[in-house]
């Protein structure tokens, strides 16, 4: 029951692999959805499970329940966005690769141990290294993303090798309630912070946070839509969640941290807004505005306390609804799996209501504004620093969300008040696709209006 | 139940009720496809509305300060956030205001929209959810979210429905305003992290320590000045009254510019009234400032429209000066001028718009000339204009007298000026009036039709009503002003 969800990813991806060698009869998209909806579901029942496994370096509690239910959340709906024959074509490879990708990362969630988090880490990103060049609409770029993805990918990882070592040097443990145990001890010297920030890098590096913010918008652009969503949005939750992790173990606010982190975060919202304001291409102004997003997170770490993790959890999974809804316009719009500039969206609202507002209102959500799920999560990142007594970062946070606004703000004017050169046909959805747009749109003003629950749920969980 | 608020006597929640009633509108238009359906169900929303919000004024008790038809419900426990309604002098008069110019904005976009009708009455219908939001709204966070709810449908209207110049008419609107909503939004956390809550009545009289009281009068300033706009705020006003739509400028103007001043009453006074006294001369210059400069930028403009959205400006000066006056008489002028400005500059935002629907053009010249062909068109135009400029006996000589005794009570030079900005107010509007009535050969243009004089007609008794018989409008806000205005001072002595 406790490995069940892990268990069944692993299957999944074993079943694709399968059919990569085998003869391929069944369609591929329904069979990889209906198992990716079970999928789903499997970890929606297990998420009561408790217990350790693996001499305590395996932990299944609350925390990592709550995140499997968000990863596989979020890969389920990235099975279901897709549909262009592009990237898989007859290649089952590709859902073998996006499922041991989620398998690696809803390990990772589970982690409380040095060495099994690299393995973790690991598992998810060769996956994506070798989907990032899958597509066939460009030939060069991908390429070139493939290439950074895994050099930068492969660098990170190695810092965060070095860091560890340190840590284990240090603490004469892998076990990260025994570092975390001596946590004070460590930031008394400077060796022991820098052990922490080392490691800390390859985490920094998912969630494309300053300075290790390089690669994303290369490989956001070079990358298929659907890869790119994935690496949007999955991978950072479980990044997140190591760091929330780590924060829980800490057994006090450390000051030299915060201001890392402080300093981190304001250069990272920052550079994001300010170049995403720039940015011609739309995927790659998500990039600039993941960036951006991956500061206002660190907003909620910097508290160290249940109220500031469950902010944060509650942040990243707005976030995970408001970009999925973001991208799936962006691949609705590219049928054909080309790259959508900001001038392809003009026209939208003409023609397809449905995804223009879907737009307006993950954009909106975005930018934070009331009553969308981002303004509600981003309050509670607000309240959460301010109480911590971090005044600076909440008004540098504020002062960039109205910067953010002129660029998520454009992607609206544009697909609402500007009309195209040429006359554009009308976008017909299938059914399917209205009934993921509304989803989205619900989810999104739902988290916005309707927090209690989830909120409590998340603070007594912590 | 706190000791603020007093129960709602009705059996169910009638504050809800107004405000989620243009909701309930806007569910049933999702499902209609014809047009004058959909414009029928906005109007009948809209006119529902401002049923529910007679039967509030006339069963409001005008001799407790207290919030009244109060409901409590809880949103995010987590962070006491409340859900909870209320409605005092201050709030009454403008939430009526709201119901009464709602369905005419509908009525006045009946032949003036023709594409995406849909939509349109789906964005007025969310404006007037969120702007009787922000009237009612007694928690910080729920004011918050109706603050900002109402950028969206408001930018859309501007953006999608505007004129030539929208996309930078918008922008600038939408980015003018969240500037000063995340300043609010900081203000509103420090002020929850020192009180633990996000209640905006146990927030006031609270005794901050004065630098605490001067940071977030500042943050608040800066959101409510924009939104008011008070020179040197004010340079996106122009340009989106001119873009948007007539229904736009008309929501803009009668009621989001009020949002600002109701700011001002709502939070600067009672919650950081040190502050607010210590910067009261700043903003009564600011206010004189403009005042004066509004009125003579509209002595040099050529479109109608821009000269109003000027007028607004210099209008808004009163409210503003009235305010920072510390006086009785200082805030029954601004709450009557808020009223006032409401009333008269939005039914110049209509006129504006008829006579741009039948000669497509908002210049003074191009329109001039119209007295022998359109008598009533100009019959109430005139009425307008003379109760722009505050002539005695239309609305806005009341409010202006009060507005101006208090200011010679307080400062002579204030007074002065203010004055002299009230004599160019004048110059202006007459110059427009004049131009409008005579001049140029005959055309041929059709007077107005039985849909307009109806919704001109409303606007037209009030300005009479008030300007006439102001009694019954001060009284219904007297207490709570009274009771303002003694707090203020136990604490200034």
């Amino acid at each position: 029951m406790m490995l069940l969800p892990e268990l069944y990813m692993f299957l999944f991806s074993v079943f694709f692999l399968f059919l990569s060698v085998g003869k391929k009869e069944i369609s591929l998209f329904t069979a990889a959805r209906v198992l990716a909806l079970v999928g789903f579901f499997v970890t929606l029942a297990c998420a009561g499970a408790r217990g350790d496994l693996f001499f305590g370096a395996y932990q299944v509690d609350f925390f990592s329940q709550v995140f499997k239910v968000l990863l596989s959340a979020g890969f389920t709906l990235v099975v279901f966005m897709f549909e262009k024959e592009n990237e898989v074509e007859n290649l089952p490879e590709y859902f073998m690769f996006l499922g041991f990708s989620t398998l690696g990362l809803m390990i990772l969630v589970s982690s409380v141990e040095l060495i099994s988090i690299v393995v973790s880490l690991e598992i998810s990103s060769f996956s994506l290294y070798a989907i990032v060049p899958l597509r066939k609409a460009q030939t060069r770029t991908q390429i070139e993303a493939a290439m950074k993805y895994l050099f930068f990918g492969a660098i990170s990882t190695g810092i965060m090798l070095y860091g560890m070592g340190y840590l284990y040097g240090m603490a004469h443990s892998t076990y990260l309630a025994d570092i975390m145990a001596r946590f004070p001890q460590f930031l008394a010297q400077p060796l022991g912070v820098l052990a922490i920030i080392l490691t800390l890098t390859a985490f920094f590096f998912k969630l494309s946070l300053f300075p290790l913010h390089f690669w994303a918008p290369d490989i956001y652009e070079g990358a298929s839509d659907a890869t790119t969503t994935f690496i949007a949005t999955v991978p950072k939750i479980a990044a997140t969640a190591l760091l929330i992790r780590l924060a829980m173990l800490a057994s006090s606010a450390p000051e030299q941290l915060a201001t890392v982190i402080i300093v981190l975060a304001a250069f990272s919202m920052t550079i994001g807004n300010l170049v995403g304001l720039v940015q011609k291409d739309v995927k790659r102004l998500l990039a600039y505005s993941g960036i951006a997003h991956a500061g206002y997170l660190m907003m909620g770490l910097l508290s160290f306390n249940r109220e500031g993790n469950a902010a944060v959890v509650y942040y990243i999974a707005v976030y995970l609804f408001m970009n999925l809804a973001l991208f799936y316009v962006v691949m609705l719009l590219s049928r054909r799996g080309e790259n959508v500039m900001i001038n392809d969206l003009s026209g939208l609202a003409r023609r397809s209501p449905l995804l223009a507002l879907t737009l307006a209102v993950a954009a909106f959500s975005l930018a934070g504004i009331p009553p969308t799920g981002g303004f509600t999560g981003k309050f509670f990142l607000f309240v959460t620093a301010f109480k911590a007594g971090y005044l600076p970062i909440v008004i540098i946070a504020a002062v960039n969300t109205v910067l953010s606004i002129f660029y998520y703000l454009n992607l609206v004017r544009v697909s609402y008040s500007r009309e195209p050169e040429e006359e554009l046909r009308p976008l017909a959805l299938a059914f399917h696709e209205k009934v993921l747009c509304y989803l989205f749109n619900i989810v999104i003003i739902y988290l916005g209006l309707i927090p209690f629950g989830l909120i409590d749920l998340f603070r007594d969980g912590m | 139940m706190s000791p603020y608020l007093t129960m709602n006597p009705f059996g169910f929640p009638i504050l809800s009720t107004v405000i989620f009633l243009p909701l309930v509108g806007v569910f049933f238009i999702l499902f209609l496809k014809d047009d004058s359906k959909i414009k029928t169900t906005a109007f009948v929303a809209g006119l529902l509305t401002l049923v529910i919000s007679l039967i509030l004024i006339f069963s409001f008790d005008v001799g407790t300060p207290r919030f009244q038809f109060a409901e409590r419900l809880a949103w995010i426990p987590a962070y006491n956030i409340n859900y909870v309604l209320g409605v005092d002098g201050i709030s009454i008069m403008l939430i009526v205001l709201t119901a009464m110019i709602s369905p005419l904005c509908v009525l006045c976009s009946w032949k003036a929209i023709e594409k995406r009708v849909k939509e349109f009455m789906i964005c007025i219908l969310l404006m007037e959810t969120a702007m009787i939001g922000v009237f009612c709204a007694l928690d910080f966070i729920l004011f918050y979210f109706f603050w900002e709810a109402m950028l969206i449908p408001m930018y859309l209207l501007i953006a999608v429905w505007g004129g030539p110049n929208k996309d930078y008419a918008s922008l600038k609107f939408f980015i003018y305003t969240l500037f000063g909503s995340v300043f609010l939004l900081v203000a509103i956390i420090a002020l929850y992290l020192v009180n633990g809550t996000f209640s905006i009545p146990e927030a006031m009289f609270k005794g901050y320590s004065f630098t605490f009281q001067i940071w977030v009068f500042l943050a608040f300033a800066i959101a409510f000045a924009i939104k008011v706009p008070m020179f040197p705020f004010h340079t996106w006003l122009p340009a989106a009254h001119t873009e948007a739509p007539t229904a736009g400028s008309v929501l803009l103007a009668s009621i989001l510019l009020k949002m600002g001043t109701y700011g001002f009453m709502r939070f600067c006074l009672p919650i950081v009234p040190q502050a607010s006294i210590y910067f009261a001369p700043f903003m009564i210059v600011l206010s004189i400032v403009g005042i004066i400069y509004g009125g003579f930028v509209c002595l040099s403009q050529t479109d109608m429209k821009k000269l109003i959205a000027y007028s607004s400006v210099a209008h808004m000066g009163f409210v503003t000066l009235g305010i920072f006056t510390f006086t009785v008489y200082g805030f029954m002028g601004a709450m009557l001028q808020m009223l006032n400005h409401g009333i008269t500059t939005g039914a110049l935002f209509l006129m504006v718009g008829i006579i741009y629907e039948r000669t497509h053009s908002r210049q003074i010249y191009d329109n001039a000339g119209l007295g022998k062909f359109l008598p009533i068109y100009v019959g109430f135009f005139g009425l307008f204009a003379v109760s722009s400029f505050a002539f005695p006996g239309t609305n806005s000589f009341v409010g202006e007298l009060y507005v101006l005794i208090s200011t010679f009570a307080r400062s002579r030079t204030a007074g002065f000026f203010a004055a002299v900005g009230a004599v160019v107010a004048a110059a202006y509007m007459l110059k427009l009036l004049k131009q409008i009535i005579w001049g140029r050969e005959k055309r041929d243009i059709k007077d107005l039709n039985v849909r307009e004089i109806v919704y001109l007609t409303p606007l037209a008794v009030f300005v009479l009503w008030v300007g006439l018989f102001p009694a019954p409008f001060v009284r219904v806000m007297e207490t709570t002003l009274v009771r303002l205005f003694m707090q203020l001072n136990k604490l200034s002595q």
